[in-house]
Parts: structure tokens; C-alpha cells; sequence
């Protein structure tokens, strides 16, 4: 789990996975070097460095960044969460932009959505399987690269919060392993909290580090 | 630039009064410095030492089983169990908000943020109480717009959920709106941190933002005087707020608390470094010599007086063990932080400050922080008092259109839908929001464990400035049946009292009433006060003061947070249970303000023990899982509780009030204390009627849920969807 100065989410996404079985650390901003044995990488929500700029224009800067670059291109999962995936776009990881709401106001509420292709990360995900998560977040409007189609992973089903290109909730890079989006899967991991569909997509991404730690 | 002199007349716009400005002269025996009457003028300011309510506050109950600690730190903290502990506290920032909506609502919750964190919690929950004035007035709708702006802004990238509050309009608040921030925290018992300055020879390090300008004389000035028409000018006095900053800050100190090497710990908030550092010395009877020189300053060319007084945002003060200065440094270093040396701990009991190189002031601590001027204020009951009790409901005109009427309810600003301010705010970072926003308390879990917390503010004003001393106990008992109603049991009260001017009479027998009736509703419920806030001076030249608002903060416990009971229906088909009696108690009541435009007549009589017993009622019938939905009736009544079930829900409802020698409009829209609907499975009835007959609560089965109309006997029939309309628009529309 990467830990920017502003990540907000990086304890409650570290206590998800850790429910659904995976061993976590936290990565710290500075850090140039991954630790040894690492199977995946978990960009979590928040606001690093304040996002007083252009969100997660300032964290693609941070020393870690280049050592993700170089775990992603090993084609080793990744999956940026709000925050986490304005971080991906931002550093290049990802295709697209996430620019502010159309109703220029943040937004606080479950949404659902309709898992499309998320590539490696799949297990549990069938196509057309509905999860409903939260979203929370002021800048969330996905817009495409007019040049590069995005591979869709998850659309927003019944409209938009937030006015995403053709209701667009997360993406997937061409090879299949990078997954963002901008619903938050770590608050919806326990029924008691609204909903536990999260759990799905977090056990999905962990099966898909297996599998890339196998075939390695 | 060298300071001014200081006479008498400097000391009076310091807001000192005569008999202050000699009090000073005895203590010090000479004319104070300049800086040193910056000091006085803060430190004994309203805002600061509470000179005017003392003498109210120390009749409050402020003990009990659960108390850990009580009013006089940061934040009162209670043990939930587990070994852990909550810290929390309510605190005002009226007059910066009307000023500078946006940042004066942002720098509310930051200030609260640091009270909670610097006690060694880390905040889980934020509530907000917002009053402003009628939703009409364009200048009102930019004011609300800022301000859950400013909150949202703030507590969404610092980091901590929203989860609570309430949002009221009023004309006697359109001159002076009111921001009450609450948050509360998780720590664990046995590692709570106090401000204090004990250990001579001890360092005191300034750790967070560098100082500026902003905000000199907030304490003093802002939040201790009623407004004028000069009031645009005391902008530059708010200040300014950097979650992010805030959000370091939060990491940092509590990894430099597990150093261990941390003595006692302040935010910097009203009165900045003045303030924390004579507050620290006092608790601890120490001294503490500062050079302000090592103070991190974000511009040149500040004076002392300046530095002493600055209310620059995201700074703490600690006090160190001596010789473990390097591993506080090494943890600030890490999170890209300031830290400095300014001082140390003192054993004289005296406040020495140097400024390039000369002491610029020398004076003892406790005469300033402990032993501040009290007054016993004169108080004079309202010469209108007994006649705006009057209502004579003979004359009212008998309602003929109990659904119109519930459709004009609902879509009206006090009662229409809220979601427009709560989608703004973070619900669920943190990952602990059981009940979100929209119910009657929130629930958040305490984490990694199995409870839970219910929290809610609660006060109705108009009840308040009708009669302060029934107003403020109903503001405690619908607290605290808000916390009921989702099977919590009530613990503990912070409090946010929004007064007039102390200095007029009847804003003085106004508090003490208030404070009366609520140091006896928190005595019958057994739930002690553990701190919180006094704001005075919320009145306008010309437009007079606000309606006594003391705000309650509270928090009940829930043993198994998955038993946690929500407002709103869940299932079709079940039954509706009615708790409690309604009787003709329109007083004051919101059917009056909206449907009639009158806002006269006594609240509702109030019953504590009926109270008691209906919230004992609600905890063990969701201990026994027998509860599907339960929802108090306060503002409103009956009939617009049943409706906000059905259209929270998407369920419908068919049901009859008691209404037997009632008024229509009595049986629906009264608001008689110590009532809520229930909804259960049809087989868990007879068991809950039973449960409420042991209870001694009037109880009876009243209809069913299921259907797409609200149906309320007597004489309500709409639409399910429509109802849902009119309360859902009235926000967006006005706000955009």
C-alpha cells in the first residue's frame, strides 16, 4: 500500500485486504526502493499533497513512483482507488483524466456499477456482475484520451454522479494489470456497513497477484 | 516599529474594562508592556476565560462512571470499554463564518480536529450544528453555501468522516448564523494525553505551521463582541485553514506520542501561543521562558505582540522530555513539518518572553489563567415572558387539509430533505459509518471492536426563546432519544451554549436559565457533561440577539453495532408501533410557524421519567433484535416522523395516530416529548407491546408498512412519490 503525504483511505484499504487474507505494508512516499517479495500494489484514496493542484499531479513526482512504473510494466497487478487512480492517470499508468464533478461539488454517495473488462483482475468479477460502493470525491469526471479507446473496467449504472464520459467509473491499461477507479471498494467490504460487494473486487485483485507470483 | 504606548484608552479597544485595566496594575504593579496587554486583553476575554459563565458552569454534573475527564482539557474524554476511551467535544466558530463563511467554517473543524488529536485520539467522527437565517434571503443561501463548503472542504481532505448534525433556519439568525463543529475520537485508555508543562528544565517546542498574521485578536475581538456595521472589517481576522497541513500534523503527532517522549501536548487554537503556553503552565503549576525569535514565522517583520497573538491555523506546543529532543525532530522531519525549540519549563510560575533579545514580558501565570476576573452578571427574566407562553388553540382554525398540510411540512426549510448539505461531506473514510446522515443519531463502529457509538446534536431554538429552562432540557432529552431510537444508551454530553450579550439582563437569565435546565435533565438521565463551549455576544447592533441555542452534543453505546437500528422502514408488510402519548401541545411547534406563521404558545410539557423509561424501552428492544426501523417524533410530530420512514424508504405506510379527543392537526403535527414509531415484523408485535408495558410506556399497534401512498389517519392520503418530491427539492432549488 503506497502512503502519500494526504492519503486518507490507505488505512482502511491496508485493513481490507488484510481481511480478505493478503500480508500488508505500508510503502512510504520516500521510499525509492519496494520491498522484497512484493506480489501487488494498492494506490489508495485521499487528497496527497493536498491536492491543492491538479489532483495526483504532485504525487507522480513522489521517489516511489518510478519503482512503480517499473512493477507495473512487469505486468504485476496494481489498482488505484479514487485518489489512488487520478495518481495512475496522472503518472501515465492509466489512459484518460479525472477532472471536477459537472455539478462542481463534491459527492458522497453509494453508486453502482456494472463490471465490463478488468482484464487480469477478474476473478470474481464477471462481466455485467453489479456491485454497489461508495464514491466520494470532488474531481471524478472520467474523460478518455481521444486517441487511445480506453479498455472499460467498470460503468456507472443508472447515470453518472459526476459526469464521466459515457458513465465510465474505472479503466483498465492494454496489458490488463493496472485497474483504477473511482468507487471505493475498501468501504464496502462488511454489510454493516452498507454493502460488503467491495470484498469481490479486493479478492480479485489478490488472486491476480497470485497468479502473476506463479507464472513468475 | 516600535510599539505603542500603552494607556488606558489602548487597554479599553483591547476590550478591557476599567476595573481590569486596575486589576492588571495590582498585579503587575506597573503599566503593562504592549505585548503583555495583548495577553491580558486575551486571556481574560470572554471567549477565553469564561469570566461571565463560570459561575453557571459549575453547577452543571459533570461526573460519572464513565467520565475519564472532565471539562477543563482539550476534550472530555469516557471509557467505551474494550480499553479504549472517546474524546470529544463541541466548540463554536459563529462569528468567523458569517464573516468568512468558507473559512470560517473550515478553521471551526480544523480547531476541533486539534482539540480531539492532541489528546492522543485519532478523530473518527465529525457532526455539525448550522443555524442560519430564513433560506429566502439570497445573502443567507451564499452563507449556507460557504459553510458546507468550508466544512466539506476541510474535513474531506483532512480525513475524517461527517457523519451527523443539523442544519435549522430562522430570522434571528440572519444577522448571526451559528457553526457548532463536534468530532470525536478513539484512544486508548492508558494513552491519553494532557496539556501540560510540567518538568522544569523540559523543552517547549513549537511543531506545525509557521505563524502569520492571520487571525490576531479572533478570541478577543471576533468572538468576544457583537457585531456592528463594521463587521466586514474584521475579516482579516479570521483565518486561514490547510487540511492537509492538518492531516500531517494529525500523523505526526501521534507518532511522535509513541515515542513516549512527549510530556504534554496543546493546540494552538483561540489565542495561539499565548493561550497554549499559559494554559499548560497553569495546570501544571510551572513557568515557562520563550524566545520568540525560534518561533517559525511564515513573513518578517513580526512583533511580539504579533507572534504572541496569532491565531495562524495547524501549530501545537509540546513539552518534551529533556534530552529526547532529536527523536520529536526526527518524526516532523519525516512528515516535511516544522519543529523548533522556543523555550522551557520553568519552576517560578512566571511567563518570560524575549523578542530580539529582550524580555518583553514578565508576569505570573495563574493570576492571568487561573484566577481571570469572574463576574455574576446581572439577570432580568423578559418583561414578555408569561404572554408569549399564551396560545389559545380554541381560536386556531381547525385544519382542513391534513395532506396539504403535510406536503407544506415537508417541503419546508426546517423539515425538507438535508441530503443536499450531507453529499458534500466524506461519510465513510475511516471505514467505521454504520448510520450515516438523515436518521435520527449517527452510528460508527468503534474500530476493531464490537460496538458502536451513536452521536447527535440536538436543540430547537424556538423552544429555547420561548423558555430557556424547559428549551434546554428538551434539547437533552431529544438527544438523547435520538440515540435511543437506534438502540444506544445514552453516556455522556458536550455542549455548544450560543448566547446574546452577557451584559444585557435578559441574555444573562436566558443562559442561567438554560444552564439550569440542562444540568437537570443531564441529573435525571444520569449522563454527565464532559466540557464544551461557551459563545457569547451573538447579537447585531439594531437586529438583536439570536434564540438561546445551547446545543447538545451526545454520545450513547451500542454493545453489538450490527444491532443497530435505522430510521427509516425496511420491510413491507410490517407492523407500525406508536410509543408514547400526544397531547394538545402545539406550542411553539413548527405546524404553527409554517401552516399559520405563529411562533407563540409554551413548548411541550416534559416528563423525565417517561423519558427514562421510553429510552431504556428502546435499548433492549434492539438488544433483543425485535426492531426494524424506530424514529423519534419531535419537530413536526407524528405524521411527519411516520412520512420521512416511508420516503427515506421508498416504502409506504398505512396507519392511524391515537387520536381520540385529539384535534386533526394535534394528532398529527403536536410535538409532544417522549414518543417514536417503530416498525417490526408483525410476529415480533406482541413481544414488543409487551416489552413497553413492562417498560411502563404507553404503546399501541398502529398500522403497517407496504404500498406506494402515505396513509395517516387522521386525514392524510398522498402519494408516496409525490411527498418524496416536495422534501427531496426544497435544497437543490434554493441552493443550487
Amino acid at each position: 500500500m503506497l502512503v502519500f503525504p494526504g492519503s486518507l483511505d490507505d488505512r482502511d484499504m491496508a485493513r481490507s485486504f488484510g481481511l480478505c487474507g493478503a500480508d500488508v505494508r505500508m510503502i512510504w512516499h520516500k521510499d525509492a526502493r519496494l520491498p522484497e517479495g512484493l506480489d501487488g500494489i494498492g494506490v489508495p484514496g485521499g487528497f496527497s499533497y493536498g491536492d491543492y493542484l491538479r489532483c495526483g499531479a504532485m504525487a507522480r513526482f513522489s521517489p516511489v513512483m518510478a519503482a512503480v512504473h517499473e512493477f507495473a510494466a512487469s505486468g504485476q497487478p496494481v489498482l488505484g482507488v479514487c485518489n489512488g487512480f487520478q495518481i495512475l492517470c496522472e503518472a501515465g499508468l492509466l489512459p484518460g483524466a479525472l477532472v471536477r464533478n459537472r455539478a462542481l461539488k463534491y459527492v458522497c454517495e453509494d453508486v453502482r456499477v456494472a463490471v465490463e473488462d478488468t482484464g487480469r483482475i477478474r476473478a470474481e468479477l464477471p462481466p455485467g456482475r453489479e456491485l454497489v460502493m461508495p464514491v466520494k470525491h470532488g474531481e471524478g469526471a472520467y474523460v478518455p484520451d481521444p486517441d487511445h479507446k480506453p479498455r472499460v473496467a467498470f460503468r456507472y449504472v443508472g447515470g453518472s454522479p459526476n459526469g464521466s464520459t459515457d458513465d465510465i467509473a474505472g479503466v483498465t491499461n492494454p496489458a490488463g494489470n493496472v485497474v483504477g477507479l473511482m468507487p471505493h471498494p475498501e468501504h464496502a467490504t462488511d454489510p454493516v456497513l452498507g454493502s460488503s460487494d467491495g470484498a469481490l473486487l479486493l479478492r480479485s485483485f489478490l488472486a491476480a497477484c497470485l497468479a502473476t507470483r506463479d507464472a513468475r | 516599529m516600535s510599539d505603542p504606548e500603552v494607556t488606558d484608552q489602548l487597554a479599553r479597544e483591547h476590550g478591557l474594562s476599567d476595573h481590569e485595566i486596575a486589576l492588571i496594575g495590582e498585579i503587575l504593579g506597573r503599566r503593562p508592556t504592549f505585548p503583555e496587554l495583548g495577553i491580558f486583553s486575551v486571556m481574560w476575554s470572554e471567549h477565553c476565560s469564561y469570566k461571565s459563565s463560570k459561575r453557571y458552569l459549575k453547577n452543571l454534573p459533570t461526573t460519572g462512571a464513565c467520565v475519564v475527564q472532565g471539562p477543563g482539557e482539550n476534550a472530555g474524554v469516557i471509557d467505551v470499554g474494550d480499553g479504549n476511551v472517546a474524546v470529544f467535544k463541541i466548540e463554536s466558530h459563529n462569528h468567523p463564518s458569517y464573516v468568512e463563511p468558507h473559512g470560517g467554517a473550515a478553521t471551526g473543524v480544523g480547531g476541533i480536529l486539534r482539540d480531539i488529536f492532541t489528546m492522543g485520539a485519532r478523530p473518527l467522527a465529525s457532526l455539525d450544528s448550522l443555524r442560519f437565517g430564513p433560506l429566502d434571503d439570497p445573502h443567507q443561501r451564499y452563507l449556507v453555501r460557504g459553510v458546507v463548503a468550508g466544512i466539506g472542504d476541510y474535513g474531506n481532505a483532512f480525513g475524517c468522516a461527517t457523519v451527523g448534525g443539523e442544519v435549522t433556519f430562522h430570522p434571528r439568525y440572519r444577522k448571526n448564523i451559528l457553526v457548532n463543529a463536534m468530532n470525536l475520537g478513539i484512544a486508548r485508555r492508558d494513552q491519553i494525553f494532557l496539556a501540560k508543562a510540567s518538568g522544569p528544565g523540559n523543552p517547549v517546542i513549537y511543531v506545525g505551521s509557521k505563524t502569520g498574521r492571520d487571525g490576531i485578536h479572533g478570541a478577543s475581538l471576533l468572538a468576544s463582541s457583537e457585531f456592528d456595521e463594521d463587521t466586514d472589517a474584521k475579516r482579516p481576522t479570521v483565518q486561514l485553514g490547510d487540511p492537509f497541513t492538518e492531516k500531517l500534523l494529525l500523523e505526526a503527532c501521534l507518532e511522535a506520542m509513541r515515542t513516549g517522549a512527549i510530556v504534554g501536548i496543546q493546540d494552538m487554537g483561540a489565542a495561539g501561543l499565548t493561550c497554549s503556553s499559559f494554559e499548560m503552565a497553569s495546570r501544571s503549576g510551572t513557568g515557562i521562558e520563550m524566545d520568540l525569535d525560534q518561533v517559525p514565522q511564515r513573513e518578517s517583520g513580526m512583533t511580539a505582540y504579533e507572534l504572541l497573538l496569532s491565531e495562524s491555523q495547524e501549530r501545537m506546543l509540546l513539552v518534551a522530555e529533556k534530552g529526547r529532543e532529536a527523536e520529536i525532530f526526527a518524526v516532523f522531519e519525516k512528515w516535511d513539518l516544522n519543529a523548533a525549540v522556543v523555550g522551557k519549563v520553568t519552576s517560578d510560575g512566571r511567563m518570560r518572553v524575549r523578542w530580539h533579545g529582550q524580555v518583553v514580558v514578565d508576569i505570573p501565570v495563574d493570576p492571568i489563567a487561573a484566577n481571570a476576573p469572574v463576574y455574576d452578571r446581572p439577570t432580568k427574566q423578559p418583561a414578555d415572558f408569561a404572554e408569549r407562553q399564551k396560545l389559545d388553540l380554541e381560536k386556531l382554525p381547525r385544519e382542513a387539509d391534513p395532506s396539504g398540510a403535510l406536503l407544506e411540512l415537508l417541503g419546508s426549510a426546517n423539515l425538507c430533505s438535508r441530503e443536499w448539505v450531507y453529499r458534500q461531506y466524506d461519510q465513510m473514510v475511516g471505514s467505521s459509518t454504520v448510520l450515516r446522515p438523515g436518521g435520527d443519531a449517527a452510528v460508527v463502529r468503534i474500530p476493531e471492536t464490537e460496538r458502536g457509538l451513536a452521536l447527535t446534536t440536538d436543540c430547537n431554538p424556538r423552544w429555547c426563546a420561548a423558555d430557556p429552562y424547559l428549551g434546554a432540557q428538551h434539547a437533552v432529552a431529544e438527544a438523547a432519544r435520538n440515540v435511543a431510537v437506534t438502540g444506544a444508551r445514552p453516556l455522556a454530553v458536550t455542549n455548544c451554549l450560543n448566547f446574546g450579550s452577557p451584559e444585557r439582563p435578559e441574555c444573562m437569565w436566558e443562559f442561567a436559565e438554560a444552564t439550569r435546565g440542562m444540568g437537570d435533565a443531564c441529573r435525571a438521565f444520569d449522563i454527565p457533561i464532559t466540557g464544551g463551549n461557551v459563545s457569547f455576544y451573538n447579537e447585531t447592533s439594531g437586529e438583536g440577539a439570536i434564540p438561546p441555542t445551547p446545543t447538545i452534543g451526545l454520545v450513547g453505546i451500542l454493545d453489538e453495532v450490527t444491532r443497530a437500528v435505522p430510521a427509516a422502514f425496511r420491510e413491507a408488510g410490517d407492523d407500525v408501533i406508536f410509543l408514547g402519548d400526544t397531547r394538545a401541545e402545539l406550542g411553539a411547534s413548527e405546524y404553527l410557524a409554517v401552516r399559520h406563521g405563529l411562533e407563540r404558545g409554551a413548548p411541550p410539557a416534559l416528563d423525565l421519567a417517561a423519558e427514562a423509561r421510553l429510552q431504556r424501552l428502546l435499548a433492549e428492544a434492539a438488544e433483543r433484535g425485535l426492531v426494524r426501523s424506530a424514529h423519534d417524533c419531535s419537530d413536526g410530530g407524528a405524521a411527519i416522523a411516520l412520512a420521512e420512514c416511508a420516503i427515506r424508504s421508498g416504502i409506504g405506510i398505512d396507519a392511524a395516530l391515537p387520536s381520540a379527543g385529539l384535534r386533526p392537526e394535534v394528532a398529527l403535527f403536536a410535538e409532544s416529548a417522549a414518543r417514536a414509531v417503530l416498525s417490526c415484523a408483525p410476529a415480533h408485535s406482541p413481544a414488543l407491546l409487551g416489552l413497553a408495558r413492562e417498560h411502563g410506556v404507553p404503546a399501541s399497534k398502529i398500522g403497517q408498512t407496504g404500498g406506494t401512498r402515505i396513509r395517516i389517519e387522521p386525514g392524510i392520503d398522498v402519494p408516496l412519490a409525490k411527498a418524496h418530491d416536495v422534501w427531496a427539492r426544497t435544497l437543490p432549488e434554493a441552493l443550487g
